[in-house]
């Protein structure tokens, strides 16, 4: 409790830098938004009314303060191209996000953590070699990729899952997971090898301790030395990494979601960024950020609920 | 004769060629050479590819359209009927600018910036790490589609925008290492004897810092190729019809059921790029690692 009083101003710093860059980058693009809206050709006078109404005749600065205002409120205005409320638009899409998200990051863990526990306990051999010959294999590709390959074993070839398409969880919980199968696949694939390299590493570092050979020494079998002595001290960096890895989640969402036409938060900006629809690219690419910002404030806290030398020293 | 009195002092191109044995020397196995000769050629056909003989890898010949390998087309043909095996290496092009391009910006912006915060610490360093927090905020390609939109297509624009994104990963790695420079012995006799601060700057830190920075080169070259693709493939890399690697694999996904090839070829080529590069450069960071645990 206390170290969230005293991380507190830090966190309130960071985004409200981070909704100022995302104004400042959005308001410098080139081009005039009220033209972009209303095409070239139209009068001048139609384009000053809707500068007008658009509030762009105003400072750039009192522009700012409006928006976040508004933000803080959870009115990130109103796109003028879709006429849609810009949180509306995230929201609607927001659950597809989460759940491809949510489902790479588990499938990822419940690879990466196996397999880290094997090579670790037989660092050096032919099967640790395979292992992280296999995750260095993977770290070479691109998602896009991974998402083309699945598609093409697993779509076009064995016509197992769908290669697009989305049904609502709410509507039918099988259609749904078999349509975010293949896309949250293709996510996890890139992840695992990040975090299996990582937490084999920690591992092995783990499991050379006093109290391992201890556990060893009063007869412990070997896997409940691993899932219960040397797992959690060695998962503090893989939950860090999970953390800002969520960046590299959300960029790989943005690639899958249009290669699956998924309806999601990603799919949503890329479309906005080729619109030119600038308050909607200013919401969302807010609203991704803040997120990012805020659960990598959470897994700061929660280094102090696994390992309990962080909460005495705070 | 000077090299008799003095045995122990080698001369710089004395040094230099020992530091080239350690590093190169024994034990890197076939692998590793495999991996620099396909670099090797992948460069080579980036510099070289106007006047390699193959076709126009522009010249849609509709007659070809979708050909397998090794038929009218030595690698095929896309759904233009254009040559694969053209494309690639003219697209090997676009990938080599920028990933030494990126590399080179985020290294040199990056890289300044680290050494500058490191060394004179104080309320410059405080402010650039609150900026860099702030730019780490965001999703790669987030911020990367925002910065396309507002420099443009241009190859070299694409380079920048990229190369944007490794200044905060190089500025970290930079300030580390000049942070434990700082305190070394030689550095304080250098101030001691009263060096002037760009002196100590360029003669004591900098060279003690590049090493590492120079040895996260490679593996990043191979994430700009990676990160460059996907730009390529959302159609947002350099403007068509100038071939990329990852716009062929994106135009081959269209014919995914029919012919596989066209997504595949680009797709290996691709892979076997990134694998070399993050090969390669994995073992030259350990080389290097181990020599530096030895001073």
């Amino acid at each position: 409790m206390r170290m969230l009083l005293r991380k507190l101003p830090w966190l309130i710093g960071t985004l409200l830098a981070v909704s100022f860059f995302t104004f400042m980058l959005v308001s410098l693009l080139p081009g005039d938004p009220a033209v972009l809206i209303l095409g070239a050709g139209v009068s001048p006078e139609a384009i000053a009314a809707l500068r007008l109404e658009l509030g762009l005749d105003r400072p750039l600065l009192i522009r700012y303060f409006d928006w976040l205002g508004g933000a803080l409120t959870g009115d990130l205005g109103r796109s003028p191209m879709t006429g849609q409320l810009v949180m509306d638009a995230i929201l609607a899409r927001l659950p597809v996000t989460v759940q491809l998200g949510l489902m790479a990051i588990v499938i990822a863990l419940s690879i990466a953590i196996p397999l880290a526990m094997l090579s670790a306990s037989f660092a050096g051999s032919k099967l640790d070699r395979t292992i992280s010959g296999i995750g260095f294999a993977l770290m070479s590709v691109p998602g896009f990729m991974m998402a083309i390959f699945l598609i093409l074993i697993f779509a076009v070839t064995l016509g197992w899952f769908p290669a697009t398409g989305w049904i609502p969880f709410s509507v039918s919980p099988l259609a749904n997971l078999r349509n975010a199968l293949l896309p949250a696949l293709s996510l996890a694939m890139i992840e695992l090898a990040l975090y299996m390299r990582l937490l084999r590493t920690d591992l092995i570092d783990t499991l050379q301790q006093d109290y391992i050979t201890l556990a060893r020494a009063k007869g412990m079998p070997a896997w409940r030395i691993l899932t219960r002595h040397a797992l959690r001290p060695s998962s503090f960096s893989l939950l860090t990494v999970v953390g800002l890895q969520l960046g590299g989640v959300i960029s790989g969402a943005i690639i899958v979601e249009e290669i699956f036409a998924l309806p999601g938060v990603g799919r949503l900006l890329y479309q906005s960024i080729l619109q030119r629809d600038l308050l909607m690219v200013q919401g969302i690419v807010l609203f991704i950020a803040t997120a990012y910002v805020l659960v990598n404030f959470l897994v700061d806290l929660c280094y102090s609920l696994l390992d309990p030398r962080v909460r005495y020293a705070g | 004769m000077p090299a008799k009195k003095h045995p122990k002092i080698e001369s710089r191109a004395q040094n230099f060629a020992r530091a080239l044995q350690q590093v190169f020397g024994r034990g890197f196995g076939p692998g590793f050479w495999l991996a620099v000769v396909w670099l090797l050629i992948v460069a080579f056909c980036a510099l070289f590819a106007d006047w390699l003989p193959v076709r126009d890898p522009l010249d849609p010949v509709i007659a070809n359209r979708l050909n397998g390998p090794f038929t009218s087309n030595l690698l095929g043909a896309d759904g233009l009927g254009r040559d694969i095996f053209a494309r690639l290496i003219h697209g090997a092009r676009v990938s080599v600018v920028i990933g030494l391009t990126a590399v080179s910006i985020g290294m040199l912006i990056g890289g300044a910036l680290g050494i500058i915060a490191g060394y004179f610490r104080g309320h410059f360093e405080r402010a650039l790490m609150a900026v860099l927090d702030v730019i780490l905020a965001f999703p790669w390609l987030v911020l990367l589609l925002a910065l396309v939109a507002f420099i443009g297509q241009s190859l070299f624009a694409i380079s920048v925008a990229i190369g944007f994104l490794w200044i905060p990963a190089y500025a970290r790695v930079a300030r580390a290492n000049t942070l434990s420079v700082v305190q070394r012995e030689y550095v304080l006799a250098a101030k001691a004897m009263g060096a002037s601060t760009s002196r100590i700057l360029i003669k004591e830190v900098l060279p003690n810092v590049i090493l590492p920075v120079l040895a996260y080169g490679l593996v990043a070259m191979g994430l700009v190729i990676i990160v460059e693709s996907a730009l390529a493939f959302l159609g947002l890399s350099v403007e068509a019809p100038q071939p990329t690697w990852g716009g062929m694999i994106s135009e081959g996904k269209r014919h995914l059921a029919t012919a596989v090839h066209v997504a595949v070829i680009p797709s290996v080529t691709m892979f076997l790029t990134v694998l070399s590069l993050n090969f390669v450069g994995d073992r030259l960071r350990s080389r290097f690692d181990v020599k530096e645990s030895n001073l």
